[in-house]
């Protein structure tokens, strides 16, 4: 085992223990916006999508970087936007209501 | 490692910070959406590091610069457009969607590594084998089997649970082809049949899996799914040596596993339970 490897599997799993820890008591309420935000967070994938398009020198290579670039910046910009909706709705009492409009 | 190797590295790091911060002020109403604007800020500041890192290289040809700009600008595009006039009602099947799309990309980039080395006629190391492997099948099950969510949610795909005759069989089926296909590649044999195999194995399993749970149930399964992606965009993050990739990965992949039992637990329900799927849970509010 190189100690790269060894280097990346210590950080996987203790990412994965701050995943599970930093998720305690949340109200029913937030689970969908946490899980839309959730979904933003994996659209880091968007980092290696870029990566790989620096390798890409055939066909194959340009249609799969495309794709995954697309993919990924779909993921980026829609997770958050729609995060961002979703919570829009929690600071939303009645006299608030007009400052909707402005989105 | 030069100073802007270094100082990008260090971006990665801020910005996996930023994603923990961000997750976690997600715990309360009041914070949420600062929790939220700290995330989308790690988010800009990796993907501008890695813009950085790119133009810097000088390795990317122009043909590859206006793929990778074409495929983001469509991306944002789509993804802005939706994301500002789905209703609020539909919201959950696009995230469902965007989730998809996300475990997609994650695929593809193991596919892409994949490729390079089979072009090249070499095998892979066990090290990237192994992610490589898992990738593929995370992704391709996430995607189809999010599409299939957010089909039955948007009413597309019926939302009673779907169970044809025989659909074991075509499970144990399935599970066995992608058990074998993948032990194979595994040994790091860059073969693309065995691969094409794989994945189409994985994206059928993915609908067989979605298609014989209740649309009520959908909610749960949309955050298990997430949680599957989490973990593939690890694995393409092991593939590709990526940190910040494993990190975010593996941070999306442990909290969207307890969200998802959270989310079960809300409904007074399991998560074996609902994924065995088919009592009676064809509609009603989530």
């Amino acid at each position: 085992m190189t100690p790269e490897l060894l280097a990346d599997l210590s950080i996987f799993l203790l990412s994965l223990l701050v995943g599970f820890e930093v998720i305690s008591k949340v109200p029913a309420t937030l689970h969908t916006p946490l899980m839309s935000a959730a979904n933003s967070i994996h659209g880091i994938v968007l980092v290696g999508a870029m990566l790989i398009a620096v390798t890409a020198d055939n066909l194959l290579g340009y249609v799969l970087g495309f794709v995954a670039a697309a993919f990924a910046t779909m993921n980026v910009v829609g997770g958050y936007v729609v995060t961002n909706r979703m919570l829009a709705m929690f600071r939303a009492p009645a006299a608030k209501q007009p400052a909707e409009e402005e989105r | 490692m030069s100073t802007l190797d270094t100082v990008i590295r260090l971006v990665y790091l801020a910005a996996a910070v930023c994603f923990v911060i961000g997750l976690h002020l997600m715990n309360s109403p009041r914070t949420a959406r600062r929790g939220n604007t700290v995330s989308a800020a790690g988010m800009v500041a990796a993907a501008l590091a890695t813009l950085v890192l790119l133009v810097d290289s000088g390795a990317v040809s122009a043909t590859g610069w206006l793929v990778l700009l074409c495929g983001a600008a469509v991306g944002a595009g789509a993804g802005w457009y939706f994301a500002r006039t789905v209703a609020m009602t539909a919201m959950p099947q696009l995230v469902s969607l965007f989730n998809a799309v996300g475990g997609g990309a994650a695929g593809l980039i193991a596919v892409h590594d994949f490729t390079r080395v089979a072009a090249g006629g070499g095998a892979l190391p066990a090290r990237v084998a192994v992610p490589t492997v898992l990738d593929i099948v995370i992704g391709a099950v996430t995607l189809a089997g999010s599409v299939v969510a957010s089909g039955k949610l948007q009413g597309v795909v019926a939302s009673r649970p779907l169970v044809f005759p025989g659909a074991r069989a075509v499970n144990a089926t399935l599970a066995l082809v992608m058990i074998a296909a993948g032990g194979y590649l595994a040994t790091g044999a860059a073969n693309v049949t065995v691969l094409v195999v794989l994945a189409v194995a994985a994206t059928a399993f993915g609908v067989t899996m979605v298609l014989p749970i209740g649309g009520a149930d959908m909610p749960v399964v949309i955050s298990l799914l997430n949680a599957f992606t989490g973990t593939a965009v690890a694995m393409a993050g092991f593939v590709i040596g990526n940190t910040v990739l494993i990190i975010a990965g593996a941070l999306v992949g442990a909290s969207g596993g307890i969200l998802t039992k959270l989310m079960a637990d809300a409904m007074n329900r399991s998560i074996a339970n609902i994924i065995v799927g088919g009592f009676g849970t064809s509609d009603g509010p989530a």
